[in-house]
């Protein structure tokens, strides 16, 4: 279960399985994707997919974040989870790429992630949420 | 000048609230120093041996009086009363107290600046040409191409931990003044067949593997720009190497994939992000443009000069360069004299430099990547009483582009005669293996490492940062201190000897080669 989840749905409690077994088994409708994994091989599979969750085994390894995005822009719909070595301050990069649950090896502190996510209410550039850009405010 | 509009303000002054709020947590030992260190560094706090240092963004080296003032204040109050004006057209300052950082930005944000991705694994502060604006072989003003990324970059959620921080140069003439090739994206704004675009040249830099950037695409529409952009940097956060910090810059990337095959995967990603909708209208261009309009020049300004004072004509021919508009000139302040250390300027040398760009310069500056201060736009008949505050000020060098940097080759080469029979001569040196003072790039370079706890100099000689981009040659076993000295005037007694007309150092060294100079040095 995330600890963060900004969802409405329902939670699956069905356990995440590797790229390669999801791509072998087809009844799974979760996947966990390492951050060399290639997102792009989950595009064919997205409308039977419930949970892609990608993995941060480092704070530091961004790779994660385009995986985000490709699926997002793809259509993807279902919840999408950064799990691993995910900080305070990334949640609000990381929310603009599209994850939309959190499962962190260390807890956050609410109170911190909350505030993080007001700081800012504008944001220079399109992403894979619903923030409008700045250009796009000042021209309409 | 770009004037930033309430957008603009709001989000420098939510990353002060930002990074006070982080400050705090780190003050009070809510997260640790592993997991602050991106955070500061996102904010271009550096932890130094004595202190923290920080870097403050100059976007493309452009400012106004209010702006440089600013950058005075802060080294009086938060620092020992100078600043460090460095080659990526930012400025430094190296004895600042953790709990000072929040008020310093706050100071910053008054006067529309910021510190914001200035270090750490991002896009860095986009440098551009010291001449934009004023220069007449320029296709457009670089600059508002380098807002619009500036923009585009800053707080980009994808690209914010990337593999390796990321530098991005933008320029418009052929005249490559920015060593545009040498960066991790080099953008030339080009025309064809009366459209403007964008050739991208990506996987230049310097460090400890210096390679010149291959070109990628000869021809992004103006409007790709973005995309185009964007794309570029997809593909390498996805595939540049994270096993080795040595091997994390995307020139690693170029030159294992091979520029063809990145080229390749650039386009299919590009094919895809260009159905997004990121790139801006050109109507926000057209706003960024509007601030970058030329100044109110006087169309009846005298275009000739008074010469008599012997002094003021050396400097004049060597630090004052051509402007498009007739009765105007570029004055290059160096910030390189003679015994000084490159870039540092004193909170007084800012204040006379901002006071001199309001009176002279219509209110500009511009920081240059070889760590010296352009007034863009001086009228000619003000250039004579400009020097004369400039030498009061001791900042009337007139070395620009000619060897005398360093403190002890400045000394042996201090008579000005003879650097000019020398002609122009870039000479770069770093101290540290990270080229941080470009030593690749220089027609001589010097690498001064630390061994075992003396000092030894290596030699570089034939490198180019403008637009004949080459990477220096090591000339072989390095020097002490006063064994890199003679060593130097070694290669440029042999280069008077070999020069043929006009030659400047760069032309004789790659006509006749390394070997004579080799020979010269080593005997």
């Amino acid at each position: 279960m995330a600890e963060l989840r900004f969802r409405n749905d329902e939670a699956l409690e069905q356990p995440a399985v590797t790229l390669d077994g999801f791509l072998q088994q087809s009844n799974a409708t979760a996947v966990r994707l390492e951050p060399d994994e290639d997102a792009r091989l989950l595009i064919p599979h997205l409308d039977r997919l419930a949970l892609v969750e990608i993995a941060f085994p480092k704070f530091r390894d961004g790779r994660g974040y385009s995986s985000a995005r490709i699926l997002r822009e793809a259509g993807y719909r279902g919840e999408l989870r950064a799990a691993g070595d995910v900080l305070v301050d990334q949640i609000a990069y990381m929310r603009r790429c599209g994850f939309d649950s959190f499962l962190p090896d260390a807890p956050l502190d609410a109170e911190a992630v909350q505030a993080s996510l007001t700081f800012y209410d504008h944001a220079y550039q399109r992403a894979a949420d619903t923030a409008v850009p700045v250009w796009k405010l000042r021209h309409g | 000048m770009y004037k930033y509009d309430q957008y603009d303000q709001a989000i420098v002054d939510a990353r002060v609230a930002e990074f006070s709020d982080q400050v705090r947590r780190r003050l009070a030992g809510d997260i640790t120093e592993d997991q602050f260190k991106p955070l500061r560094l996102m904010n271009g706090l550096y932890l130094q041996l004595h202190a923290y240092m920080l870097r403050v963004a100059i976007p493309y080296g452009t400012l106004d009086s209010r702006q440089m003032r600013m950058l005075a204040h802060i080294a009086r109050k938060y620092d020992r009363d100078y600043g460090h004006f460095t080659t990526r057209q930012n400025i430094q300052y190296n004895w600042i107290k953790l709990e000072d950082a929040p008020a310093i930005l706050a100071d910053l944000a008054s006067v529309e600046m910021h510190a914001i991705q200035t270090s750490g694994n991002c896009i860095r502060n986009i440098s551009s040409d010291q001449y934009a604006g004023a220069a007449a072989d320029e296709v457009a003003d670089p600059r508002p191409w380098a807002e619009l990324l500036r923009q585009w970059s800053t707080f980009h959620p994808e690209f914010s931990y990337l593999p390796r921080k990321f530098k991005i140069a933008v320029i418009a003439s052929d005249e490559d003044r920015a060593a545009m090739k040498l960066h991790d994206i080099g953008i030339q704004l080009v025309t064809r067949d009366g459209k403007l675009g964008a050739a991208f040249y990506v996987g230049g830099g310097m460090g400890r593997t210096p390679m010149v950037a291959p070109l990628i695409k000869d021809f992004v529409p103006i409007e790709d720009y973005l995309s185009y952009s964007e794309a570029c940097l997809r593909v390498y956060n996805r595939y540049g190497r994270r096993d080795n910090i040595y091997k994390a810059r995307i020139k690693i990337l170029i030159h294992e994939l091979g520029a063809a095959e990145y080229a390749r995967q650039v386009e299919e990603e590009f094919a895809h992000v260009k159905t997004l909708g990121i790139d801006p209208p050109a109507a926000e261009l057209e706003r960024i443009s509007a601030f970058f309009a030329p100044p109110a020049f006087d169309a009846g300004a005298p275009d000739s000069v008074d010469r008599s004072d012997p002094d003021f004509a050396v400097w004049l021919d060597q630090n004052v360069k051509p402007h498009k508009q007739p009765g105007y000139a570029i004055v290059n302040i160096s910030l390189k004299p003679v015994g000084g250390i490159p870039g540092d300027a004193s909170s007084a040398q800012i204040d006379v430099m901002a006071d001199l760009a309001e009176r002279y310069s219509f209110d500009e500056l511009r920081v240059t990547h070889a760590q010296n201060i352009v007034l863009p736009h001086v009228a000619k008949r003000d250039l004579y009483a400009m020097w004369q505050a400039l030498v009061e000020a001791d900042l009337a060098a007139p070395n620009l582009d000619l060897i005398s940097d360093a403190q002890k080759i400045a000394q042996r080469f201090a008579d000005l005669d003879r650097q000019r029979t020398l002609g122009e001569l870039k000479l770069k040196i770093s101290g540290c293996i990270n080229a941080c003072g470009h030593h690749h790039a220089g027609h001589i370079g010097i690498l001064g490492v630390d061994r075992k706890g003396t000092e030894n100099y290596q030699l570089l000689l034939g490198g180019s940062g403008a637009e004949d981009t080459s990477l220096g040659k090591i000339t072989g076993p390095g020097f002490d201190e006063d064994g890199i000295v003679d060593a130097v005037e070694r290669v440029t007694d042999k280069y008077l000897e070999l020069r043929e007309g006009e030659e400047r150092f760069l032309d004789t060294y790659r006509r006749v080669g390394f070997d004579p100079f080799k020979e010269a040095i080593y005997g």
